[in-house]
């Protein structure tokens, strides 16, 4: 097994390199506040119904945007906060939609599951586990037919390596040989279960039993994220084949906002190990330091903006007005 | 100059044809559909002209090719999906319930699913349980989903290139055993209105509603009827989503009378879907309960005798509205 890590000299140059990286930190850190907001709003009642936290795994929702452009597809789960932000949704339309308001991202009519947005190429988040990848694949399908140049990344859970229609799209991928990269979040739990006593085998095997282009990479290090997306990407938009990315990763908080008592399943010195020292935004910060992209004052700056940017966006959307009734009916058909 | 006349399976393939030429945007997904054109030869014909570019050979991958087709239908193309038997769309059921019908509205309506899932019903070709089944009532339960059910040569080209022309996604089942029937379809481009019902005969003492399938047998029912001095009228939906409830409810006050044909399970069916509509419509114009017909409640059997006992005939039907005429001729 390849284990990809980042070689920030890689040939680039510096100047931009160093933008590139603090932006990543930025994205990572406006997720991070993002998610506490909705904790605090589901923690205070504010928030109809549940949310699944991405706090723990920004890396891997920035690691692979950052390797995309803005017109490429991208498909997300019921845990898909990060993803909807990675590429380039923003705060105060996603919150209105996690409270139910028109001026939500699908006029309150999605919620925390079903954010999507045509002009950042989301194709919409899925809560049905492994939803998704016939969507993605068929984005990544259309791409080549119309030969717009565009790559279609299709983020899953772990979970989703149960579902059999993920194998029929990955075969069919790699036979038309589509621009698509399948991203496996592996945060090592299927909801309240340990992922190796629902996965035999390999997960790397699996795709690499189609011929996919597989690699491993530390969900932590946005970086190595980064260079492992781009050359799976770069290879998909240049008609080589799908790909298939497993990024390592941990997510802080319960299944979903109410799963408090988690010792059941996991114990708190395993949630402490990865919050204190496999922290993606830490690590990433201690980078930037130690190559000098960055101080602690810019990078506490950073996190000032992001906690005002969503602190603004949740007072948008708390403000903003429920849909009226009649917009029930609306929208069932195109 | 005589009508020309088309078989149903021809009248499918030419509204493909025709839609392929004019949109480069439409290709067909499925097992077998290019060389083979499908084992009931629908396609024959079209990978010549189109390629297989655009009739794309799967894998025997019902819920990877489907969903497939939904993101290609989200990012700018208009598949055409083919499942070769009603009953495999159980494989692409996820797909078609929980993305395709539902992409448009829980996006608050930012992304389109112009989608068309063609696929067969029907019994009496002794194929048994898993090779018979009629199952558009699973589709046309679910909003989002628009469910077509051609019943003649000329409604299945005009019905087949409206759905394409959709901006949602449409199921569109084909009666296997109508594949050879026979009638006029015009050269010319037409297109029919999804959710425009039409009476295929005129009478005045009982309706016969009846989809695909159970057209013919209403009409052979309406002729053996005649015989008898009753006057059937006969009424077929063409879509049971949306469906023409005002057609129906019009023939229902004008005969009194009402027997709903349709080939699918009559319990939870599409078949008590339109007797509730005319019961909740027309309850005090008739004369009797809406009766139902359909399959009979079983998993379709193979051996013959048995088969055919299960679907309504042109016999079971005209004793049916017999019985209920009676008291009043
Ligand atoms: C088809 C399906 N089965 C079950 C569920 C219920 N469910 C929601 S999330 C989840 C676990 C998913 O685990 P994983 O894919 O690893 O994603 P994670 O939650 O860890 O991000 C389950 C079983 C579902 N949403 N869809």
């Amino acid at each position: 097994m390849t284990t990809a890590t980042s070689n920030p000299q890689a040939g680039r140059d510096r100047a931009s390199d160093k933008q590139l990286w603090i932006h990543a930190y930025r994205q990572m850190v406006r997720i991070r506040l993002f998610e506490e907001q909705v904790n605090e709003l589901y923690t205070r009642a504010l928030m109809p119904g549940l949310a699944h936290l991405y706090s723990g795994e920004e890396a891997v929702a920035v690691g692979v945007c950052e390797a995309l452009r803005l017109e490429d597809y991208i498909t997300s789960t019921h845990r898909g906060h990060g993803h909807c932000l990675a590429k380039g949704a923003s705060p105060d339309r996603m919150f209105a939609e996690l409270l139910g308001k028109e001026a939500g991202y699908c006029r309150g009519k999605g919620g925390s599951m079903h954010i999507a947005d045509p002009a950042t190429g989301n194709l919409g988040a899925n809560a049905i586990v492994g939803g998704s990848v016939g969507i993605a694949t068929g984005a990544a399908f259309a791409a080549k037919r119309l030969g717009n140049g565009r790559v279609a990344v299709c983020f899953f859970g772990e979970g989703a390596l149960g579902q059999g229609s993920l194998y029929e799209v990955m075969n069919l991928a790699q036979l038309w040989k589509l621009p698509v990269l399948y991203v496996c979040e592996n945060n090592l739990y299927n909801e309240y279960t340990h992922y190796t006593e629902t996965t035999a085998g390999t997960i790397l095997g699996r795709a690499r039993a189609f011929g996919l282009e597989a690699t491993v990479v530390d969900g932590q290090d946005v970086r190595a994220v980064r260079d492992a997306a781009l050359r799976l990407v770069t290879r998909a938009r240049a008609g080589e084949g799908p790909g298939f990315l497993e990024a390592d990763t941990y997510r802080y908080s319960g299944h979903h906002v109410g799963d408090i008592n988690r010792e059941y399943y996991r114990s708190k010195q395993e949630e402490h190990y990865w919050k204190s020292e496999r922290d993606p935004i830490q690590l990433h910060a201690h980078w930037l330091m130690k190559q000098g992209c960055a101080d602690r004052d810019s990078l506490d700056q950073i996190a000032v903006e992001a906690r005002a940017e969503m602190v603004e966006a949740v007072k948008f959307a708390m403000a903003a007005p429920y849909p009226s009734t009649h917009q029930v009916e609306e929208d069932v058909y195109a | 100059m005589p009508e020309r006349e088309l078989t149903f399976a021809q009248a499918v393939r030419e509204a493909l044809a025709e839609e392929m030429r004019h949109d480069p945007r439409v290709c067909i997904f499925g097992e077998d559909v290019a060389e083979a054109g499908t084992p009931f030869k629908v396609l024959s014909g079209l990978v010549e002209e189109f390629g297989p570019e655009r009739l794309i050979d799967t894998p025997i991958s019902e819920a990877g090719f489907t969903g497939i087709a939904v993101g290609a239908a989200m990012t700018g193309l208009r598949p055409v999906v083919d499942i070769m038997f009603g009953d495999f769309v159980t494989l692409a059921m996820d797909q078609m319930v929980n993305q395709a019908a539902k992409i448009h509205y829980m996006s608050g309506g930012h992304w389109r699913v112009p989608m068309v899932l063609r696929t067969t019903l029907g019994a009496t070709r002794r194929s048994a349980a898993q090779h018979s089944q009629s199952l558009h009532a699973w589709f046309s339960h679910i909003p989002g989903l628009k469910v077509v059910l051609p019943s003649t040569p000329y409604d299945a080209k005009g019905l087949l290139k409206a759905a394409i022309r959709d901006e949602n996604p449409v199921v569109f089942f084909e009666d296997k055993m109508m594949y050879k029937l026979k009638g006029p379809v015009p050269a010319e481009d037409y297109a029919i209105p999804l959710g425009v019902a039409e009476v295929k005969r005129s009478g005045d003492d009982i309706t016969l509603v009846a989809t695909s399938s159970m057209v013919q047998v209403a009409l052979g029912a309406a002729n053996l009827l005649e015989k008898q001095s009753i006057s059937a009228e006969v009424i077929d939906p063409r879509t049971t989503w949306p469906l023409d409830e005002a057609a129906i409810l019009a023939s229902a006050k004008k005969t009194s009378r009402v027997i709903v044909l349709d080939e699918g399970y009559g319990r939870y069916g599409v078949a008590s879907e339109i007797a509730a509509v005319i019961a909740e419509g027309a309850f005090y114009d008739l004369d009797a309960p809406v009766k139902r017909m359909g399959a009979m409640q079983v998993p379709i059997p193979f051996s013959p005798p048995l088969e055919d006992a299960t679907v309504p005939t042109e016999e079971t039907v005209c004793a049916a509205a017999r019985a209920m005429c009676k008291h009043q001729l």
